[in-house]
Order: C-alpha cells, then sequence, then structure tokens
C-alpha cells in the first residue's frame, strides 16, 4: 500500500498527488514514470514522475477515463494498491547551451523536474506553456521559479501569447540559437509542434505516453515507430527524437480501447452517483 | 482423470483437467513396479524421490507423500500441471515401454492439491547463517531459489517487478491451465519460509544495481519476458498483439472480466495465432474463451509442433483450426486490422534443429479475415536489468552466460532459467535455480 499524502485539483479535471514511495522517490530522475494500480481490480496506468520530494512523489493527471477519475477522487490518507517505479530511461540531460521546454495542457506538468534537471546541468532554460485558456494552465510558478525565461500561450487568448506554444517556441527562435528542445503534450500537439524545430535540424525531445501494461518491456502493448523501428517506450523511451517519431501510429494505437474506455467511465460514474453522496465505495 | 467436456470448458477458465480422486491416485500409484534403480528420478529436473512418494500413496499415506515431494520441490501443485512429464519422469518409466507410463505427474498434483486441502507441509530448515541473498524475478525460477536458499539459512530478498509474485505461472499460463489460487498458494509457502518479497520493485530502477551488489550473493531469474514480434507490415495496427501482452492482459489483469476488472481486451471474433509452442496453444485457447473463432498458423508440419501434445490435443477439441506450413506475411487494415495474409510453406531440407526448413511457396498467398492477431513466436532474455550490469557477459540472443555452477561473470552473481537459456519450461527454470541456490551456497561457506 501506498499512501497518498496529498490530493489536489489544480485546473478543471486536472488533479496532482503526492505519494509516498520510497523506492521510486530515491531513485527518481526527470523524464521517468511509474505505473499506478489503485485496486486489485485496477489497471495499470503509467503516470510521469513529475517531482520528488523525500520519500514522496508527485504525479499530474487529467481525470479523463475510469481510473483516472477514480484516482481523482482518492483524498490523502487514502492509498492506492500498487506503485511501480521510477520507470523509463532518465531525459538524456546534458550542457547544450539554451534549453527550451514546451509543455501542451496537462503534459506542462512534467517539466519543472525537466528544468530543473537542465539548469543543474548549467543550461539557459527558456519555458513554453500552452493551454487551451487561462484556467487550464498548470505548474506556471514551479517554471517562472526555475527558468530563466518564461512564455505562456492560451488558444483563446485569454493569458499570454493568443495562439499555440508552437508559435512562442518560433519566436523565440527568431530571436536566439536554440540548442535543445522538449516539448510535451496531447500527441498532436508534440507532432505539430515540432515540425517548428525540424527543418533547423535542433533536437528536439518528445515524451510518448502510449498505453501500456506492465511498463518493464514485456507486453509491447507499447510500440511505437522511431525512425522505421519499433520500439517499446517504457524501456527504450518514454523520451525519443521527435523527429522520428511516427505519430500516426502513436495516435492510432491511442485509440484502439475508446469503445471500452467509454463502457468502463460510464459504468464507473453510474455507480457514483448510486453511492450517496457522489463519494466512491470502491 | 479426465478433462472437463468440452462443450462445457470453452466457455469459461476453469482448469481443464479434472485430476485424479483418491481413489484413481492409490490405482494408480499401486501399478508402480517400484524400481531398484528408478530412471523416472534421473528423468525429474529437480530429483523427486518418486518411488517413495508413489509408495506413501499406494499406502494411503498422502501427507507423507507430500513431505517427500516437498524435500526437492516446493511447487508441487504447480509443477503436477505444467511440467512436461511425458518427456521426463514419465518418458523414462520402464512402464511406459511396454503399456502406459505411471502418471507421475498426476499423482504430484493430486498430493499437492491433497496437501493444500489440509494444511502445508513445511520443510525443514538450518540454522541461519546470517548471510543476506537477494534473488531477481518471482517466477519459477527465482521462487525456487528463494526457497532452497532460506532453507539452507539464508536471509532472502526477493524482488519483483510486477505486483503480484509467480512471474510466467501468474501472467503467461491461462488459469484453466493453472488456476491462479493454486500460484498464490504455493507462492505463500515460499514466503512462509521467511522470504522477503518486495513487489513492483523492477531491480536496476527501483534497486540500483549498487544496492544489488552489496548483498552477499546474487541469483538472476528474470526469465525471458521480451516477446518478438515478426517484422510485418501492419503489426502495429490496433488488434495486434504479442502473446505476452494478450496472455497478461488475461491471466494477471482478468480482462476477460472487463468491466469488472478494468484491464480490456479486444474480443475478437476472428482470430489468427501465429506459432505453435504451448504460449501459442494457451493463447489460442484464451481467445476461443473471450468469444472467438480461432486459426492456428504454424510454419512448419504438424509433426514439427513444439507444444505439448495433450495440450495441442485440447486445443484442437476445443475448435481452433490449425492451418500448417503457413506463415503470416502482412496484416491488412485501416485504422484498425481487418485480416492477415499468409502464404505457404514448403519443407526443405532439414535445420540444424532437425526440423526441414520452412520456405515460402511463391504465389501461394492468401488471406484470413481477422480482427485480432497474436504473435506467439517466441520470447527474448528480458533486457532491462542485464543491460545495467555490463560486465555481465551475454551469448548472441541476449542470454546471460553462466557455467556449470550458474556462476555469471559477475563475481558472486547467478542466473538460472530462462534468462541463461532462453524460453524454455517452468521445471528446467526450476532444476537451475536449485543448483544455483546450492553453488551459492558452497560458494558462501568456502568464503
Amino acid at each position: 500500500m501506498f499512501y497518498i499524502e496529498k490530493s489536489e485539483q489544480l485546473a478543471d479535471k486536472v488533479h496532482q498527488m503526492w505519494v509516498r514511495a520510497p523506492h521510486v522517490a530515491h531513485h527518481a530522475l526527470a523524464g521517468q514514470f511509474v505505473i499506478f494500480r489503485i485496486d486489485e481490480k485496477g489497471e495499470r496506468i503509467p503516470l510521469t514522475i513529475s517531482a520528488v520530494d523525500g520519500d514522496a512523489i508527485r504525479v499530474i493527471f487529467m481525470a479523463i477515463g475510469k481510473t483516472t477519475t477514480h484516482l481523482a477522487s482518492l483524498k490523502s490518507g487514502d492509498s492506492i494498491r500498487d506503485v511501480a517505479g521510477p520507470l523509463g530511461k532518465p531525459s538524456e540531460m546534458g550542457t547544450y547551451g539554451t534549453c527550451v521546454l514546451v509543455g501542451g495542457g496537462v503534459g506542462s506538468a512534467n517539466l519543472p523536474i525537466i528544468a530543473r534537471a537542465a539548469k543543474a546541468a548549467g543550461n539557459r532554460v527558456i519555458g513554453i506553456i500552452g493551454a487551451r485558456n487561462a484556467s487550464l494552465i498548470i505548474v506556471e510558478n514551479e517554471m517562472r521559479s526555475v527558468c530563466d525565461e518564461f512564455f505562456l500561450a492560451t488558444d483563446d487568448g485569454s493569458r499570454g501569447f493568443h495562439g499555440f506554444a508552437a508559435d512562442v517556441l518560433k519566436q523565440v527562435m527568431a530571436k536566439e540559437r536554440v540548442d535543445r528542445v522538449w516539448i510535451i503534450g496531447p500527441a498532436i500537439m508534440m507532432k505539430v509542434t515540432s515540425e517548428a524545430t525540424r527543418a533547423a535540424g535542433i533536437r528536439t525531445l518528445v515524451s510518448l505516453n502510449p498505453i501500456m501494461v506492465d511498463g518493464t518491456g514485456m507486453c509491447g502493448s507499447c510500440r511505437v515507430m522511431v525512425d522505421g523501428m519499433t520500439k517499446f517506450a517504457c524501456v527504450d523511451g518514454p523520451e525519443f527524437d521527435a523527429h522520428k517519431v511516427d505519430f500516426n501510429v502513436l495516435m492510432q494505437r491511442l485509440r484502439m480501447y475508446q469503445p471500452e474506455e467509454k463502457e468502463s467511465l460510464e459504468r464507473y460514474q453510474a455507480h457514483v452517483c448510486a453511492c450517496r453522496g457522489g463519494e466512491h465505495h470502491g | 482423470m479426465d478433462d472437463r467436456p468440452v462443450e462445457q470448458r470453452v466457455h469459461d477458465f476453469s482448469e481443464v483437467d479434472a485430476g485424479l480422486t483418491e481413489q484413481e491416485a492409490v490405482l494408480e500409484a499401486n501399478r508402480c513396479l517400484q524400481c531398484k534403480k528408478p530412471l523416472c528420478i534421473t528423468g525429474c529436473p529437480v530429483t523427486i524421490d518418486i518411488p517413495a512418494f508413489i509408495r506413501e500413496i499406494a499406502a494411503g499415506d498422502f501427507r507423507k507423500a507430500a513431505v517427500i515431494i516437498k524435500e526437492q520441490n516446493m511447487l508441487p501443485a504447480i509443477c503436477g500441471r505444467v511440467c512436461p512429464q511425458e518427456d521426463q519422469c514419465e518418458g523414462a518409466c520402464v512402464l511406459g515401454n511396454k503399456n502406459s507410463a505411471i502418471a507421475i505427474g498426476a499423482l504430484e498434483r493430486f498430493v499437492a492439491d491433497h496437501e493444500r486441502a489440509h494444511g502445508m507441509v513445511m520443510p525443514q530448515k538450518k540454522p541461519s547463517t546470517g548471510r543476506r541473498v537477494a534473488v531477481v524475478g518471482a517466477g519459477p525460477a527465482g521462487l525456487t531459489a528463494s526457497a532452497e536458499l532460506a532453507r539452507l539459512g539464508y536471509h532472502v530478498t526477493l524482488f519483483e517487478s510486477l505486483h503480484a509474485a509467480g512471474g510466467v505461472l501468474m501472467y503467461g499460463i491461462p488459469a484453466f491451465r493453472l488456476p491462479k489460487e493454486i500460484v498464490k498458494a504455493e507462492v505463500d509457502a515460499v514466503l512462509s519460509l521467511g522470504v522477503v518479497l518486495r513487489l513492483n520493485h523492477l531491480v536496476g530502477r527501483s534497486v540500483s544495481t549498487r544496492e544489488l551488489l552489496s548483498y552477499d550473493a546474487v541469483f538472476l531469474g528474470t526469465g525471458a519476458g521480451l516477446p518478438y514480434f515478426m517484422g510485418l507490415p501492419g503489426e502495429n495496427l490496433p488488434g495486434v498483439y504479442s502473446a505476452n501482452e494478450f496472455l497478461t492482459r488475461v491471466n494477471l489483469m482478468h480482462a476477460d472480466r472487463f468491466p469488472v476488472y478494468d484491464t480490456p481486451v479486444k474480443r475478437g471474433s476472428r482470430v489468427v495465432v501465429a506459432g505453435g509452442g504451448n504460449v501459442a496453444m494457451d493463447a489460442a485457447r484464451v481467445a476461443l474463451r473471450l468469444g472467438g473463432r480461432v486459426t492456428l498458423v504454424y510454419r512448419r508440419r504438424e509433426e514439427d509442433l513444439p507444444a505439448r501434445g495433450a495440450e495441442i490435443a485440447r486445443a484442437k477439441e476445443e475448435g481452433i483450426d490449425f492451418v500448417m506450413c503457413t506463415n503470416p506475411v502482412r496484416i491488412l487494415g485501416d485504422q484498425v486490422m481487418s485480416g492477415v495474409e499468409c502464404i505457404r510453406m514448403e519443407m526443405c531440407t532439414p535445420d540444424d534443429s532437425g526440423r526441414p526448413e520452412p520456405r515460402e511457396i511463391a504465389g501461394s498467398t492468401f488471406t484470413i479475415d481477422a480482427d485480432v492477431f497474436i504473435a506467439a513466436i517466441g520470447q527474448g532474455p528480458n533486457p532491462l536489468l542485464i543491460s545495467e550490469l555490463p560486465e555481465l557477459k551475454r551469448g548472441k540472443r541476449g542470454n546471460v552466460l553462466v557455467d556449470d555452477e550458474f556462476r555469471t561473470s559477475l563475481r558472486k552473481v547467478f542466473a538460472g532459467g530462462d534468462v541463461a537459456t532462453g524460453a524454455a519450461t517452468v521445471i528446467l527454470a526450476m532444476g537451475a535455480a536449485k543448483s544455483a541456490a546450492h553453488a551459492i551456497d558452497r560458494m558462501l561457506r568456502e568464503e
């Protein structure tokens, strides 16, 4: 059992949770993830480790499916049945010069830990966070505190630049030399945004989020095409060279269980409604 | 000792083989000749005193039979079910020459099931040596090494990356061949020897290699869990699975009971399984139980199928369509898979394995409509931990190289089971693990 030390909502459907898991916390590095299994009947889902503090790790997630909705309903003092990790390869890190970190939506949650690692490695770090609107911006203060420069972009212009994070990235590239870029967000956002750096030949890394089961290289559920070769995101990634990733395969595979996900969520919501006060009773 | 009727068993995941009744067990045990030089023992990778436990069954002392088996094997209910006895103890039984060999596997299972129902037998333990041994991987090899080392007086920490112990016994072998409560009971018996189990610990990630090497000795039993894909066009289309993924979703995560359990699996209405080993049979029979019409394609001939004869027969009885001398060449579909393009194979001159080398017959392609494809063409050693130990010498296929004492090239590090041999059987892994445990004991006593 792994205790939830803190659980709070950051934005609409976006939640953050600190979980005590010393075996993960003591070894976790930027870019790695954990697998959660909430209870005996739960599925195994990967979540990026977005911060570490002592024996605890932080995950930030969006409550969109059954498991994440259930997870969001858990409070401090509750527990998670299984936490495995840290999994995956840590972010490729070195002293490159200027690094730009671009986050889209809840994917932005994964930037601060990479920003800190990049800063510690002696890089100039520029952060860009894009969101649909101002209320969905997360980890802004953390990013401001670690980045040398920081920009916001919203699709509706409610805060920061009116437009996409990709546009801000292009502006930064027009102004100064950029040596390394990370882009983390929804698959379509990573696909589109990474086009901005392709022509300039700037090494650009994306963190892929395919469906996983074991997360340790034993099933191949998370296979992705990178440079024409099949790779397992759980052990060969989750970070890959954006310009070599076949995002269409990734998106196709992410849709594989859409009908089942819908069924599972509807069943869960019906169950929650049937319970008194909307509280979940297992 | 009959199988449950086909029309009943294809709709559930309960055990197919009903096992022996007490009366049947005693009758069967009485057929044993009690040979002076029993060949069956030499056929057993963990050297169970087979005539001795059979003698106790004949005398009606099932508990004493369990004590005898447990001396050599802590996982008898598992072995009684999944060992290829026909190639081992039963294959060596002299009665097999004239009529049928003693059903040693069924007897072992009977004794173990009786034991489980009447209270587990605890084998003797030596006093503590005060030394610490790390065992990596709680599959058949790791469990056996842990049990053996604990009995020899070592403090054993057993690391497992998944949320349950058992390895392939949990995620790979379906419940209709090996019920999961039986695995849990035998795992618990190993743990009751004082073995400390650390679930959710992926060594090399949750446990640093430095921490691992701080133990007095290490046994690597990380298995062969890396699924091979065939490299076919269309292989990443939704609907295409490795056997490992398909089986893990059902066996470990209970996707057959989705949405009560959260993990889904595609229930194909038409399923193609490629491969001819036990894993292919398991995948095909699971897909059948999920409601699919299942075709198994294998590139060689029926007589070349590497799976156990009994499992092939059961798969056929249950209605799996066997298409031999056929290989998939392409997965068809747009967005999701819709079929498998296959090609006929002709058998040419025998290769190194003594089996004919299969060769494609030009222009013989044909299509099988299918919405699920399962590649069951084998697994390689789990690469993760062993790649974190670069000093570990490895063979061509990524397997860890060991000497006759199961020592690796790294001091104090031993390995056994599939990680050393490549994918093989549960019992061979157990045999290797047992020998490795004794080699560790000898090394630590000589220090």
